[in-house]
């Protein structure tokens, strides 16, 4: 007796699949992708009185045709993998079109279950299904369920062990699509049969059905053996024409025809209706929704609602992973000693990988709010709305959930942007749009955007970043129209979409979809974010200063420093290096203790020799209340002390500045100087340009850097903006063409790599170098015109 | 009075049934595939913001088209019944 089985899970999208396959296999799921292609493959065990059952998630399909990748999918699996049995769940409330798939796989002949999920949404609206009408009529098994509510998985599972033990054969059914087709598909029947090629793996019948539906992957397979595709291909033109002569349809056209002539037959009898609602409640919220004039206005307060919700529910997780790493860098710094190892793992790996994880939480609570609005139907509606905008560009109403994504409100991110046009089939609309999603103000911009507007817009930052908004989506249209008019050329692919009926979506549902692709994010920063980082961190610290550059600021820091111990105002407090070592120890814990308002510590402080000039130091850090008890030496000693405490500061900050332009990422960046000099960049700004390929937010910590301020936190860069705004050379010009050019520039490195998993590496270098050619034209030509019209001063 | 239009000139709310699908290739198959065949029973839910696509009720679901491929779809309506529903 078999012990276990495969079974393979399949249906139309909409109708409650993905809630049947979680309802069966619980936690225990795996994600891999099928071969070769970038559909998702999942599959989970469960084990039923006694019997092992694995269960294979094929994608949501209307039909098994050989025109989109899903399909062909599907079908590969189930003819080359050799399931035990297909589970069909058909949608109840929705039968003539969901038994369309199902009679396809009674042409294919592998054994079936319809699974007829949803029968109480049916029955809310006046559909009552005869279950056992309907099983004899399919001549299938039908268990009805509820899979939401956990209603029939066990009958269903029940059924499937059942029909498994009985392992019975392929019987492909044999329908008829009318007198003519018959006769032609008989005879390629019978051509087929006879042929040596033949394998018998697909079943005769349905492969001829297939050549008269001009099925590319079938005629292709055909042709293996020249004389026979020849003989079926005039067989196949004869009928097409005789159709299209008397019908006025392909025979394709024909057939479909008569497979729903057969399904209305069947729900005729099946089916009893009480008297259908004109309107029922999905409709009557439609009237409103997708109103000419409530549906835009609705639409645009969800699209802020959701990025107003994501910004505050992910606020507090944000700052708490922020405070880990800085912990987790403090710890490494303590426990390693300093050197290069140090700088590595705190500036290259702990940096970088926490620069990205650090964003989960957000990542998460939009994946969530996406969730919302995909598993509630509002998405399709959204498509539904925008559609006839986004053809004019060549692009796919729901081309706009990419967007949206990608930072399309601003703060959005690229990486589940580019995932999310999966849901697009036409590729070329696809790449499009994927090609586009990067010139959205994904959250790593703002922090860019953030300082130059503090330095140069400051009294106009809502206007800047919504001129900054319609600019990207202005941009991203038009890259697409370019792209669609060129390298993409191609007919648009119909709209012909489902609205599916609104539908509370269910915790475990959101929660599944949330974490699986939060999950993907996550594993991307601990692979490629983690080399890059590295690869980043190298170039922006080799080649280490020549020795003769350290010794040159030794020497500068130890004339600082004696100049400071030679003070006859500091000699009685401090006489030796020892000593200033402790005092910069004590002052640094009597600040802490001092912002912490810690009592204790600072009572503690108070029994040090040092602490009165300790105070004094504080007392000229605006300190006021420490006034009592301070003479003039002491303030003196104290002056001398910030004096010298500024002179190390500008010295480490100078020495990482010539550190920097002498490494690798220095001197690209004054290579480029020669190219990035029309749009007003430097060096400085190159090299920060260029370290924002691994991340966007790096452009901010490296300008810090460049500019000699040392470790620029991208949330407190309000000193890197008055920097930038006393710096010869930059001014409110130079700040908009950098702040579009980060806009528009080279995809961050782990959108680039998810480019080319959804595409190619030929499309993801494209990716590259189209938007660094569009990012450098529009600069160029910003920088240009608004310094002939004097806008640069 | 029974007339044969074209989808795309079927007004909100109006009935009528598919006669003929002059599409073919991956528009028809598409069209078909989602149980638009002739002798089907349609209602005109309504049209996007901009007028396109077009929103229609067919077979328990709702199916949205645009009006390119909508005039692929020749519908037999009642006159003497729009008018009743234009209101």
């Amino acid at each position: 007796m078999k012990k276990e089985f495969t079974i393979a899970l399949s249906g139309n999208p909409n109708a409650g699949k993905t809630t049947v396959f979680n309802a069966i296999t619980g936690a225990r799921q795996q994600i891999a992708n099928y071969p070769g292609v970038t559909v998702e493959k999942k599959m989970g065990r469960v084990n039923h009185k006694g019997h092992e059952i694995q269960v294979v998630d094929l994608p949501g399909t209307y039909s098994l045709t050989a025109y989109s990748l899903e399909e062909i999918v599907a079908r590969d699996f189930l003819v080359n993998e050799r399931p035990d049995l297909v589970v069909d769940i058909v949608d109840a409330s929705n039968l003539d079109r969901n038994l369309y798939l199902a009679i396809q796989f009674r042409e294919l002949g592998i054994p079936l279950i319809i699974a007829l999920n949803m029968v109480d949404v049916a029955e809310a609206r006046g559909i009552k299904v005869d279950n056992q009408e309907l099983s004899s009529l399919m001549e299938v098994p039908v268990v009805p369920m509820v899979a939401r509510s956990n209603r029939g998985i066990q009958e269903l599972l029940d059924k499937v062990v059942e029909l498994g033990k009985a392992s019975p054969d392929w019987r492909p059914s044999r329908f008829s699509y009318g007198m003519d087709i018959d006769q032609a598909l008989d005879k390629i029947e019978e051509i087929i049969n006879r042929s040596q090629i033949y394998d018998k793996k697909y079943p005769a019948r349905w492969r001829a059905l297939k050549c008269l539906e001009g099925d590319s992957q079938i005629v292709e397979l055909l042709k293996r053996d020249p004389g026979l595709g020849q003989n079926i291909h005039d067989i196949c033109r004869e009928i097409s024409k005789h159709t299209m002569d008397t019908l006025e349809a392909d025979p394709e056209g024909v057939i479909a025809d008569h497979r729903y002539g057969y399904i209305t037959g069947i729900t005729k009898k099946a089916v009893k209706r009480k008297i259908e609602l004109r309107l029922n409640l999905s409709d009557k919220i439609d009237k409103v929704l997708t109103n000419r004039l409530v549906g835009p206005l609705f639409m645009v307060a969800i699209l802020y609602g959701i990025y107003a919700f994501t910004f505050w529910a992910s606020e507090t997780p944000v700052s708490w992973l922020e405070a880990f790493f800085d912990k987790l860098k403090w710890a490494a710094s303590s426990v390693i000693p300093p050197g290069n190892i140090q700088s590595l793992v705190v500036s290259g790996i702990i940096d970088g990988v926490g620069g990205v994880l650090g964003f989960t939480p957000l990542i998460m609570f939009m994946f969530f709010a996406i969730a919302i609005m995909e598993d509630s139907g509002y998405m399709a509606r959204v498509a539904y709305m925008l559609d006839r905008v986004l053809r004019w560009f060549g692009l796919h109403g729901n081309s706009v959930m990419a967007l949206i994504i990608s930072g399309g409100i601003s703060g959005g991110c690229a990486v589940p942007g580019v995932m999310a046009t999966r849901t697009l089939r036409d590729p070329k609309e696809r790449i499009a749009t994927l090609l586009v999603v990067p010139f959205m103000n994904c959250g790593a911009k703002l922090p860019v955007y953030a300082i130059l507007i503090a330095a140069f817009f400051a009294g106009q930052r809502a206007r800047v970043l919504f001129i900054i908004t319609l600019l990207s989506w202005g941009f991203a249209l038009l890259a697409a129209k370019i792209l669609r008019s060129t390298v993409l050329k191609g007919p648009k692919t119909p709209f012909v979409m489902e609205l599916p009926p609104y539908r509370a979506p269910t915790f475990k549902g959101l929660f599944i979809h949330t974490w699986e692709r939060t999950w993907q994010y996550i594993k991307k920063a601990g692979t490629v974010i983690l080399v890059f980082s590295i690869i980043l961190w190298a170039m922006m610290t080799f080649p280490t200063p020549s020795e003769e550059q350290v010794e040159f600021y030794q020497e500068r820091q130890n004339k600082i420093t004696d100049s400071f111990l030679s003070s006859h105002y500091v000699k009685p407090w401090i006489k030796d290096k020892d000593d200033l070592a402790e005092l910069d120890r004590l002052y640094e814990s009597f600040m802490n203790a001092e912002t912490q308002n810690d009592m204790a510590a600072l009572a503690e402080l108070d029994n040090s020799r040092l602490a009165p000039l300790v105070k004094a130091v504080a007392f000229m850090e605006n300190k006021e209340v420490y006034a009592q008890g301070i003479d003039g030496s002491l303030l003196s000693a104290a002056s001398r002390y910030l004096i010298y405490k500024q002179g190390m500061k500008e010295t480490t900050l100078k020495e990482q500045q010539a550190a920097l332009k002498g490494t690798i990422a220095g001197w690209i960046g004054r290579q480029l100087e020669t190219v990035t000099n029309p749009l007003g960049f430097d060096y400085r700004t190159n090299i920060a340009l260029v370290g924002g390929f691994a991340a966007k937010e790096v452009v901010v910590s490296t300008l810090g850097t460049a500019y000699s301020l040392g470790e620029v936190n991208p949330d407190e860069a309000g000193s890197l903006s008055e920097r930038l705004k006393r710096e010869p050379g930059w001014n409110p010009l130079t700040a908009f063409t950098l702040i579009v050019f980060t806009m528009l520039y080279v995809p961050c490195f782990v959108t680039v790599i998810s480019i080319r998993r959804e595409s190619s590496w030929k499309w993801a270098g494209f990716s590259i170098i189209f938007n660094l050619t569009i990012a450098y034209i529009v600069a160029f030509l910003i920088a240009q015109i608004g310094s002939a019209l004097g806008l640069g001063v | 009075m029974k007339k044969l239009i074209k989808m795309r000139e079927m007004s909100d709310n109006q009935e009528g049934i598919i006669k003929k699908i002059s599409a073919t290739g991956e528009m028809g198959r598409r069209i078909r595939e989602m149980g638009m065949v002739p002798e089907t029973p349609i209602q005109v839910q309504g049209r996007a913001p901009l007028k396109d696509p077009v929103a229609v009720k067919i077979r328990d679901f709702i199916l949205t088209l645009r009006n390119n491929e909508a005039n692929h779809i020749m519908v037999e309506v009642d006159t003497s019944v729009t008018n009743r529903n234009r209101v």
